[in-house]
């Protein structure tokens, strides 16, 4: 996960950047004979966190050019069925408040809003646009939370989730019966919600959890990492090094550099992603080549995310040839609605927790290791949804919480 | 690829009941063509033909072959016994697909990256226009009639009907998702189109445009995800047609007048395009994971040999 730190480092990571976009085309609209269908995009420019490397590319607005290439996409079919897409953006500054922003210039007059933001405030927007004719499209999380305990009806989720990525590891391992873990977990509170995560997986898949062990050090510790990874790893035999370190800090110091050679896995090393550079089958290639056109850089997660999202209103659109909410969620939640995600299977969204299910990518930095659900891990119904919650064991419910 | 042009079979060949036809497979990872005998059942060369090609056809003369080498950006003529390059077709870049207007005066191309069909006057070696159409254009035919030119674009999941006279779309057809080929009839009363992600065969009339039946493929053993249609062939008489279903590794037999799927024969992993041998007796499909081809007997409607090839076989061309 290392070139994608979507929200999960707090409000410190953000500053101020841009000005807001001033206009808007309420709702659904018809311009020259053309249904206009109105997108709003609300995110917060993040800031280079200190431990990133000189040689990874740095993108403040990533997610935006996603939301732009759908779009673009959009268009194209639009010229044919009559209908326009347009993206409006709305990149808050760091210290002002996103809720306050989506009360005032989104809600209510926009139907469809992505959001690329931290848990907390897609939470706060959620339930500020409970009664209001909105639906959600969360871009940027990838919080088991979100799609369980705390869920929200009008919120749909585009990036896998911890679960589904530890699960999708998990598989991986499963199948290369590297059963005998070894579990490092970084100091930030992502890095538990992870290693939450991975220990769900373990124990649905029966993996062996040998050791455990926090990381203490501070990232500065990386001069000395061939020094101290060595120490810190000399635990009993294991398999794999599973590392939980979602702000890159020391996870990849341990490679080649344990006390036994072990491969490292979790968030570094083999990486679980919705998206990666090295990605190609299944037509992925050709929007690879088509976002780095347009944007200049390779497409990231949080690229992915918004694009699924803006895409997923446009296909629905199109099928529906209509621009009503209503209609529009209906189709998205039914089970024809199928959107292309360029990883061989048909992305739908689960109704019970309104997460995008989708193929996760098991990736090293330059080489795309295996694409899971792993071949024999079978389900009644689709084999995505032996990634993540099942609806068995969904813990979202929102009859009884949020009702509308 | 669809080459289901029936190509009349010299008299000496068919009185002396010989086979002689050669099978043609673009190798997408080893920047190589297979050169494939199928009645001996063998590889009988393969010859560096270019960087990653993909589509491929014979000219109707039988005298040349069309290759798309995608990363050289261009479509190469090669003559089909020496395998000398001839000329180089100015293809628009990344060409994948393409499709041959039935006397072979003009090449049309899908240009995916560019959401464009390159047209290519072939007499003159250049390209005459570019249509826009959808987003990510892949699957490509020509009705025999030489009336129209669909063009399948995968993410705009639309079917474009070109007109050959003109070049313009003339109408838009809204299919299941991420449509991949299509074949016409012998007729060109119906266009058959694939849908790889929906998995299913859509049957169109080619008057009105409108989808006439949608067949689902519903495989035993096989969730709905992994069987995903790709190539799409249809015999001369509109008995059967043929249906690869890439990592579900069979292809799916269809009555063509009922449209019942009959059965689905196991072939190889990843099953991608398919073409007719000269009389209709065979069908080869090329598997891309697997690294070969097999050949299937229609008569007796089963899979009889498969013969490795080489990395990626992506299209297959027969000459007689």
């Amino acid at each position: 996960m290392r070139e994608m730190y979507l929200f999960k480092s707090g409000p410190d990571k953000f500053c101020f950047v841009m000005a807001l976009a001033l206009f808007w085309v309420p709702g659904v609209s018809f311009a020259a004979g053309k249904q206009v269908i109105n997108i709003a995009y609300l995110t917060q420019n993040r800031v280079q966190p200190p431990q990133w490397l000189w040689f990874d590319v740095f993108a403040k607005e990533a997610g935006l050019a996603g939301a732009e290439l759908a779009i673009s996409d959009n268009n194209t079919t639009g010229k044919f069925t009559g209908q326009q897409f347009e993206l409006k953006k709305f990149i808050v500054p760091a210290e002002a408040n996103t809720v306050d922003v989506f009360n005032k210039d989104i809600n209510g007059k926009f139907q469809f809003v992505v959001v690329n933001l931290p848990p907390q405030q897609v939470l706060q927007i959620a339930d500020a646009a409970a009664n209001k004719p909105v639906l959600l499209f969360d871009a940027g999380t990838i919080d088991d939370a979100l799609r369980n305990a705390q869920c929200r009806r009008n919120v749909l989720h585009m990036l896998p989730d911890r679960a589904m990525r530890a699960d999708a590891l998990a598989q991986y391992l499963t199948k290369k019966r590297w059963q005998k873990w070894f579990l490092v977990t970084g100091p930030s509170p992502e890095d538990a919600l992870f290693t939450e995560a991975l220990k769900r997986s373990a124990k649905r898949l029966n993996m062996k959890l040998v050791v455990e062990k926090k990381w203490q050090h501070t990232y500065e510790s990386r001069g000395t990492a061939q020094a101290e990874v060595p120490v810190f790893t000399q635990v009993d035999d294991y398999d794999v090094l599973v590392v939980a370190d979602e702000q890159g800090e020391f996870g990849d110091y341990f490679q080649y550099r344990t006390w036994s050679p072990r491969p490292v896995i979790g968030t570094q090393g083999l990486i679980a992603t919705a998206w990666h550079q090295t990605h190609e089958q299944w037509g992925a290639i050709q929007i690879q080549n088509r976002f780095k056109d347009m944007a200049g850089r390779w497409m990231q997660e949080a690229d992915y995310g918004a694009y699924l999202a803006a895409r997923a209103i446009g296909e629905a659109a199109t099928r529906t040839q209509s621009g009503d909410l209503a209609k529009i969620k209906d189709y998205l939640l039914s089970d024809k609605f199928a959107l292309q995600g360029y990883k061989g299977n048909p992305l739908s969204f689960r109704s019970w927790d309104g997460q995008l299910r989708q193929p996760v990518l098991l990736a090293a930095a330059r080489s795309m290791v295996a694409v899971a659900p792993t071949e024999g891990f079978l389900h009644p119904k689709t084999e995505l949804d032996t990634l993540g919650h099942d609806q068995p064991e969904t813990a979202c419910h929102y009859e009884e919480k949020h009702e509308n | 690829m669809k080459i289901n042009k029936t190509a009349l079979i010299p008299l000496f060949l068919l009185s002396a009941g010989l086979r002689a036809e050669t099978v043609f497979v673009t190798l997408e990872k080893d920047n190589a063509l297979a050169v494939v005998d199928p009645v001996q059942g063998k590889l009988v060369k393969t010859i560096a033909i270019g960087q990653r090609p993909r589509g491929i056809s014979i000219t109707p003369d039988n005298k040349f072959l069309l290759i798309a080498v995608s990363d050289e950006n261009t479509i190469k003529k090669v003559d089909a016994e020496t395998f000398k390059e001839v000329s180089l077709l100015p293809s628009g870049e990344d060409p994948e697909t393409f499709a041959l207007s039935p006397n072979g005066d003009k090449v049309y191309v899908s240009n995916e990256d560019d959401s464009m069909v390159t047209v290519i006057d072939t007499a003159k070696n250049k390209a005459i226009k570019q249509v826009q159409v959808g987003v990510e254009p892949e699957g490509i035919g020509t009705s025999p009639d030489n009336q129209w030119i669909v063009s399948a674009s995968e993410t705009t999941n639309m079917l474009h009907w070109i007109d050959s006279k003109s070049l313009e779309i003339k109408e838009n057809t809204l299919v299941d998702p991420r449509p991949r080929a299509l074949s016409f009839t012998a007729d060109s009363q119906q266009l058959w189109a694939t849908s790889e992600i929906a998995g299913t065969v859509m049957v169109l009339d080619s008057k009105t445009k409108q989808i006439i039946k949608t067949i689902k493929l519903n495989i035993p053993g096989i969730t709905a995800d992994n069987i995903q249609p790709v190539g799409v062939v249809i015999d001369n008489q509109r008995q059967r047609a043929y249906v690869a279903t890439g990592p579900a590794n069979r292809v799916a037999v269809i009555n063509a007048q009922t449209y019942e799927v009959e059965r689905y024969l196991l072939v190889g992993q990843r099953v991608w395009n398919l073409a007719f041998s000269p009389d209709q007796k065979r069908l080869y499909t090329t598997n891309g994971v697997s690294n070969d081809i097999s050949i299937i007997d229609l008569d007796g409607q089963k899979v009889v040999k498969s013969i490795a090839v080489g990395s990626y076989p992506w299209g297959v061309a027969v000459k007689p």
